[in-house]
C-alpha cells in the first residue's frame, strides 16, 4: 500500500521538529528514513502511525486521506526501538496480542492464532521461545519478537523505529541482512527510521536524508552516496574532506577519504601535506595528512598493501590527488 | 585474568575495602538501630499482648467478644470495605492520569495528592465537621432532610477516605511514570482498544505495587484515630471503630480489655507488615533488570 504525506508540519513548543514534508512511498518497498537525532524522522514516523497527530498536513494511505484515523484503525505494523515488549506475557502472547483484542466477530479461533502465531515464530526463526518470557531472550530475539507480533495483525504498512539502535555491532549486521530478506519475502510497505547512514545504504530500496525537519533528498542508496544534493548530504553519508578552495575555482570542494591519491612526488595540481599518522587494522589503512599553514587535517583512506609501499614515515611530505571532487554552488 | 585469582590474595588480617567502614563504626551503627527498634517497637508491641493476656485468656475471648467490641470490629471492617476500594479507584485513575497524560496542573494535582499526608488527621476531622456539621455549611440543609454525616458513619468513611487517599496513587505515580507508555502505544497500534490496554497492558504491569498500595492503604483506614475521633463521637456500638473502643475501654480503666482490643490492631499490624514483605519481594522480583527501560 502506498503513503503519502503532504506538508506535514509538527511543533514540539516553539521547536519545529518536522517543517512542511512531502513524501510518497511506493506500495511494497523499503524506505529509510535518515537523519542526525532532531531531524524530525521518528517523529514522521509516528505520524504515520498514527501515535502522534501533525499540526499541519495530511497522511493518506492508498490515496484515502488517513489523517484523522485512530493509531489502532491504521492497520499498520510498529517495531520500537526498545521493542516495547510485554513483560508479563510469554512470547506467544506477545505475538497472538494483536489477534485476540480484536473484536468477537473478526477474532480467529484459538487454534487458527496458535497456527498463526507459530508460523511467525518459524519465520523469525525463534519458534523453540514461544513459552519464554521476553526478558530471558537476547536483544536480537526480542527485536525479532518485536517483528513478528507486529506482523501478526498483518498490517499494510510496517514501520520500525532505530530497529538495530539498541544492538551491538555484529548482531545489528546480522539483522540488518536478515530483514533485508524478509523484506523480499514478506513484500510489505516498510519505513524504518535509523541515523546509522551504512544501515539506510545497505538495507533500503530508497533513502529519505532528512536535516532539521526537512528533506535534503530522497534516492536510491547509490545516487545519494554518488550524487548527493547538498554539503549535508554529503557530509552525513560517510567521512568527508572539506578541501581548500585553490583546487577548483572558489566553490568549497569535498573529497571522500577514499576518492584521494597519495604519491610521494610532486605532481601538478598535487597538494602537500605533512603525514601524520596512519593505522592499517583491517583491509582499508587509514591515514591523517596536515595541510597548509593551519595544518588542516586531510583523512584519507588506502589500500593496506598501498600504504605499505609508500611506507611513510610521520613527519615526512606526501602529495595528495583528489580522484573524484564535489562541488557545491553555495556553502552550507 | 583466571578466576581464581580473587581468591589467592593475602590471607593475613582483614582487607579494607575502599566502601566499608571500621567494624566499630558498623557495630555501632547496628547496635544503635536494633536498640532503638527494641525501646519503641518490640517492647511496646510485647507489652500489649502481655496486657491484654494478663488476666487470662478468658478475660481476653470476653474482652473481644463484648458486643461493643463486635460492634467495633464490624464498624472498622465496614468502613475499610467502602474507603479502600475508593481509594483504589481514585488512586489508579490520578497515577493513570498524571503518568500518561500531560496536562495543565498536573503538578498540582500531584501536590495536593500528599496533602493528607501533611495536614493533621484531626484537622482532617474538623474540616468535615465544619461542612457537615450541624453549625456547619450544610448542616440546616442535611437537618431538613433527615440525613447524618457527622458522628455516624458517613463521616467515619468521608474522614477515612480523606486520609487514606494518597496511599494506592503515591505507590502507583513513581511506577507508572518509569515504564511510561511505549507498551500502552504498541497495544494500541496492534489494534486494542483503551479498555483492552488498561486490563491486557497497564494493570498486569502495575499489579503488585497495586496490591502493595492497598495493603497501606487498608492497614491506615483500619487504624486511623485522630481523623475519625473527630467525627465520630463515640457512640457506643454505633460510630466506635478499633482504635476508638481501645481508647474508651483505657480512659475507663479497663486496661485488660482495651490492650486486648488493641492486641486485635497489632495483630492486623503483623499480617499487613507480613503481605508487604511478601508482595515487596514480587514487586522486585518481577521486573528482570534487563526488560527495565534505559
Amino acid at each position: 500500500m502506498s503513503i503519502d504525506l503532504h506538508g506535514i508540519v509538527k511543533r514540539f513548543g516553539s521547536f519545529v521538529a518536522v517543517d512542511h514534508i512531502d513524501l510518497h512511498i511506493e506500495t511494497g518497498e523499503l524506505l529509510a528514513l535518515l537523519g542526525p537525532s532532531g531531524s524530525g524522522k521518528t517523529s514522521l514516523l509516528r505520524m504515520i502511525a498514527g501515535l502522534e497527530a501533525p499540526d499541519e498536513g495530511s497522511v493518506s494511505f492508498a490515496g484515502k486521506d488517513a489523517t484523522d484515523t485512530h493509531a489502532r484503525d491504521r492497520q499498520v505494523g510498529f517495531v520500537f526501538q526498545h521493542y516495547a515488549l510485554f513483560g508479563h506475557l510469554t512470547i506467544f502472547e506477545n505475538i497472538a496480542f494483536g489477534l485476540r483484542v480484536r473484536p468477537r466477530k473478526q477474532r480467529l479461533a484459538e487454534n487458527e492464532i496458535a497456527k498463526k502465531v507459530n508460523a511467525l515464530l518459524e519465520l523469525v526463526q525463534l519458534d523453540w521461545l514461544a513459552d519464554r518470557y521476553p526478558h530471558q531472550l537476547s536483544g536480537g530475539q526480542r527485536q525479532r519478537v518485536a517483528l513478528a507480533r507486529a506482523l501478526a495483525v498483518e498490517p499494510r504498512v510496517l514501520l520500525l523505529d532505530e530497529p538495530f539502535g539498541a544492538l551491538d555491532a555484529k548482531v545489528r549486521q546480522e539483522l540488518r541482512r536478515w530483514l533485508r530478506r524478509l523484506h523480499d519475502e514478506v513484500h510489505v510497505t516498510s519505513v524504518f527510521v535509523t541515523h546509522d547512514q551504512e544501515e539506510a545504504l545497505e538495507v533500503a530500496d530508497r533513502v529519505v536524508v532528512m536535516n532539521h525537519g526537512h528533506i535534503e533528498q530522497i534516492g536510491a542508496p547509490a545516487d545519494v552516496y554518488d550524487h548527493p544534493a547538498t554539503p549535508f548530504v554529503f557530509e552525513f553519508l560517510g567521512h568527508v574532506n572539506r578541501l581548500p578552495s585553490q583546487v577548483a575555482d572558489g566553490a568549497d570542494t569535498y573529497a571522500r577519504p577514499h576518492d584521494i591519491a597519495v604519491r610521494r612526488a610532486p605532481s601538478q595540481s598535487a597538494l602537500a601535506a605533512r603525514f601524520v599518522h596512519g593505522s592499517a587494522i583491517g583491509p582499508v589503512a587509514r591515514l591523517e595528512f596536515a595541510l597548509g599553514p593551519s595544518a588542516q587535517t586531510i583523512n584519507v583512506e588506502l589500500p593496506r598493501e598501498l600504504f605499505r609501499e609508500l611506507s611513510l614515515q610521520p613527519g615526512e611530505i606526501a602529495y595528495l590527488t583528489p580522484i573524484r571532487l564535489h562541488q557545491f554552488a553555495s556553502a552550507a | 585474568m583466571n578466576m581464581a585469582a580473587p581468591f589467592t590474595a593475602p590471607a593475613s588480617g582483614q582487607h579494607a575495602t575502599g566502601t566499608s567502614e571500621p567494624w566499630v563504626v558498623r557495630w555501632l551503627l547496628i547496635s544503635v538501630a536494633l536498640t532503638f527498634l527494641t525501646l519503641f517497637l518490640f517492647v511496646p508491641l510485647g507489652f500489649v499482648f502481655y496486657e491484654a493476656l494478663k488476666k487470662g485468656i478468658g478475660v481476653y475471648l470476653a474482652a473481644i467478644t463484648d458486643p461493643d467490641a463486635l460492634d467495633a470490629i464490624r464498624l472498622t471492617l465496614l468502613v475499610a470495605a467502602i474507603a479502600v476500594p475508593l481509594n483504589l479507584v481514585f488512586g489508579v485513575a490520578a497515577a493513570w492520569s498524571i503518568a500518561k497524560f500531560n496536562f495543565v496542573g498536573k503538578n498540582v494535582l500531584i501536590t495536593l495528592i500528599d496533602l493528607p499526608f501533611s495536614v493533621s488527621p484531626v484537622i482532617a476531622g474538623l474540616i468535615y465537621v465544619l461542612i457537615f456539621g450541624l453549625q456547619g455549611w450544610f448542616g440546616p440543609w442535611l437537618r431538613e432532610h433527615d440525613l447524618k454525616i457527622i458522628f455516624a458513619v458517613p463521616g467515619i468513611v468521608l474522614a477515612t477516605t480523606f486520609v487514606t487517599f494518597p496511599f494506592v496513587a503515591r505507590e502507583l505515580i513513581p511506577l507508572m511514570q518509569a515504564q511510561g507508555t511505549e507498551q500502552e502505544e504498541a497495544a494500541t497500534v496492534l489494534g486494542a482498544s483503551g479498555w483492552q490496554t488498561f486490563w491486557r497492558i497497564t494493570l498486569p504491569n502495575v499489579k503488585w505495587g497495586l496490591l502493595y498500595g492497598v495493603i497501606l492503604c487498608n492497614a491506615r483506614a483500619m487504624g486511623e484515630f485522630g481523623a475519625v475521633s473527630v467525627v465520630s463521637g463515640h457512640i457506643r456500638g454505633a460510630t466506635n471503630t478499633l482504635p476508638l473502643q481501645a481508647e474508651i475501654l483505657y480512659n475507663e480503666y479497663q486496661f485488660s480489655a482495651a490492650f486486648a482490643v488493641a492486641s486485635l490492631l497489632a495483630m492486623l499490624a503483623l499480617v499487613t507488615l507480613a503481605l508487604k514483605f511478601i508482595v515487596g519481594q514480587h514487586a522486585d522480583g518481577r521486573q528482570h533488570p534487563s526488560e527495565r527501560r534505559p
